[in-house]
């Protein structure tokens, strides 16, 4: 049995305590081992991906327990390409906290950066829902403190209703699990598709409780609306890298929907087919209105960004929602796409933020390097908004080119047009005041109001341009945005491969609960 | 036995829900508990009530026994949210030691710009998403 496919837990879980135990007094070994772990992980996801690119479903089954009975981790095509992403985005992620210094503002942030990439990478390879839940709490513990790192009153605020949502989430988990487990005695995802099939529908009312419990579960992770209210403050004022890597955590609730209301609920389950589109659609749809109405209302450009990262899940919502294979390769490709956008905008505004002394919009004396920083701003939303030379553009257009059955095209095609419009409006008035009135005399009657403001930005602009090591991060997440629209092709291809994998709910359960030569490697 | 578990689990959860609805640390940290112990007790009711039965197939026995699965879901359940209560409780204590306030949403009380507002950010908060 090949051992590779739990290293993406194991070596996190191993390193986060070596680095809060032995190398919490000296900030360079901190560092280093950070560096260094997260880049074997790296290594080790594309590993996986290449030995996920064969289609086969490689399963590993911890203490070598037969499936239903033990806990196995699933490797296919999607979660290795979800750990792929974390794992590049985590190592941006961490290159930009280590150069802006971030990380030497509270205590811990790598140990708990390396327990939150323990249970993202957890969570795309469980094969059974409770220990998704177990590394959705591993994940979420570890990000309670992220979040509040560095402390402040506004932090402190927002974090505490984010550590109250998630808990309460999390009870509701457990509501679900609580259920699902009374109505057909098995948590493990394959063996729950073969007992769903088994239940005849009309007895299914409490499989289907504990699907739309699960939604609801999963929802919140995607910030899905009605449940998307945390977000945006969360996003907000948690400290930008930890924004950025946020920016996955989206997409495990979205990964958490795909998985486990394709393969358990989805498709040609008699009982709990219908739960996923019926609820999903409509609130997808709404989220991203809530999105696009954010962008256009947000005062702050932290929450600006957040709220476009709100609009972005619904854009991912609404494709997942078909369930159709074309859509979810759509929903895959906007996935990645929608990953690095979000980042790229969450790291470039906290450059121009910390030079600037401040998220407000409103014009202050332009910064050192203002025309770097427009450029790279500008970029990144028009990777978001969706706009012609990026990713975000081809991700929508494979979307809107994969909703058109009768009931979905004119509400899909109307939320996503109308939403990208008012994303565009939104991101052009913030970058416009942000980075270009700045350059442009002061009018004289805001004087007063923001005097002190501008001298504090003054102060704290005065010191620092940004390093090139500063920079970088951001740039590689837009490089990765360019990577993407150009080799949108044998990406596309690649996930194509992914969906057929992942509509293929015969050869899932299979590779799990009949080990056989061929799939045990 | 069912009415009273399940009772009991209905209880539990409304004075969760309500205490939680009550906005201020305190009691959304009781609520939250409350909810904790309703799903635990929930989730050793979903493997079916047996009494007086060892969770263990026995080789010589006859075949009745109490489902073991729930109970080790249970177990992990509870060391979760005993760590998540944990965690809340510090937040929560650090929150008010920072806005003087234990509301959740402590904005709705305190207006004004607070001076030393998260200084990695470096101007005061005046407006809020």
């Amino acid at each position: 049995m090949m051992h590779w496919i739990i290293l993406p837990v194991i070596l996190p879980a191993m390193l986060a305590p070596l680095i809060g135990f032995v190398m919490r007094h000296d900030m360079t070994l901190a560092r280093t081992a950070s560096v260094a772990g997260t880049s074997l992980l790296l290594a080790i996801a594309i590993g996986l991906t290449v030995m996920a690119a064969d289609g086969q479903t490689h399963i590993y089954r911890l203490g070598d327990w037969p499936a239903p009975f033990g806990i196995v981790l699933v490797l296919d095509r999607l979660s290795a390409l979800m750990i792929l992403l974390t794992s590049v985005l985590a190592l941006i992620v961490l290159i930009h906290a280590i150069t802006t210094g971030w990380d030497a503002r509270g205590r811990h942030f790598h140990t708990l950066f390396q327990f939150q990439l323990m249970g993202i990478c957890g969570a795309f390879l469980t094969g059974d829902v409770f220990n998704l839940f177990v590394f959705f709490e591993v994940l979420l513990i570890a990000s309670y403190g992220l979040m509040i790192h560095s402390g402040g009153r506004e932090r402190m605020r927002a974090g505490l209703q984010y550590v109250v949502m998630n808990l309460a989430g999390s009870t509701l988990f457990l509501f679900a699990l609580g259920t699902l487990y009374a109505a057909t005695g098995t948590l493990n995802i394959a063996d729950l598709a073969v007992r769903i099939a088994e239940i005849p529908p009309e007895e299914a009312a409490l499989v289907r409780v504990a699907a739309v419990l699960l939604m609801i579960v999963f929802a919140v992770k995607a910030a899905l609306f009605p449940v998307q209210f945390w977000l945006p403050a969360t996003y907000a004022n948690a400290p930008a890298p930890v924004a950025a890597l946020f920016a996955i955590m989206t997409k495990v609730g979205a990964y958490a929907i795909l998985r486990v209301h394709t393969t358990a609920f989805g498709p040609g389950q008699a009982g709990t087919e219908d739960i996923a589109t019926t609820w999903l659609f409509p609130a997808a749809i709404v989220t991203i209105a809530v999105g696009a109405f954010g962008v256009l209302g947000a005062k702050r450009l932290m929450p600006l960004i957040a709220f476009s990262v709100v609009g972005s899940m619904g854009t991912l919502l609404v494709a997942v929602a078909a369930f159709a294979p074309a859509a979810m390769t759509a929903a895959l490709y906007y996935m990645v796409h929608s990953t690095f956008a979000a980042a790229c905008l969450f790291l470039i505004a906290d450059l121009a933020v910390t030079q600037r002394g401040g998220d407000h919009l409103r014009a202050v004396p332009a910064t050192v390097q203002n025309g770097l920083f427009a450029a790279l701003f500008f970029a990144g939303a028009i990777a978001m908004a969706g706009m012609p030379p990026l990713s975000g553009f081809l991700g929508k257009l494979l979307v809107l080119d994969a909703l058109r059955a009768p009931g979905q095209m004119v509400w899909a095609w109307s939320a996503i047009l109308g939403g990208s419009l008012l994303t565009i409006v939104g991101f052009a008035r913030a970058g416009s005041i942000v980075f270009w009135k700045s350059t442009a005399t002061l009018p004289a009657a805001a004087a007063p109001e923001t005097a002190p403001e501008i001298a504090e930005a003054a102060e704290h602009a005065a010191p620092a341009a940004a390093r090139p090591m500063q920079i970088a991060p951001s740039m590689i997440a837009l490089a990765a945005l360019v990577a993407l629209s150009i080799f949108a092709g044998p990406a596309t291809t690649y996930l194509e491969g992914t969906t057929a994998q992942l509509f293929d709910r015969d050869g899932y359960v299979a590779a799990v609960l009949e080990p056989s030569p061929g799939t045990e490697d | 036995m069912e009415l009273i578990v399940a009772s009991t689990v209905g209880t539990l959860t409304a004075g969760g829900v309500y205490l939680m609805l009550r906005l201020r640390t305190f009691p959304v940290i009781l609520g939250l508990a409350l909810l904790s112990y309703a799903v635990n007790v929930f989730i050793f009711a979903s493997g079916r009530l047996a009494i007086d039965q060892s969770p263990i197939l026995s080789r010589y026995g006859e075949a009745s026994y109490t489902d073991p699965l729930p109970q080790a879901l249970v177990l992990t359940a509870i060391v979760i949210s005993f760590g998540m209560t944990a965690v809340l409780v510090m937040i929560g204590l650090g929150a008010y030691l920072e806005a003087d306030s234990d509301r959740i949403d402590i904005e709705a009380e305190t207006t004004e710009p607070d001076p030393q507002s998260d200084p990695a950010r470096g101007a005061p908060e005046e407006t809020k998403a």
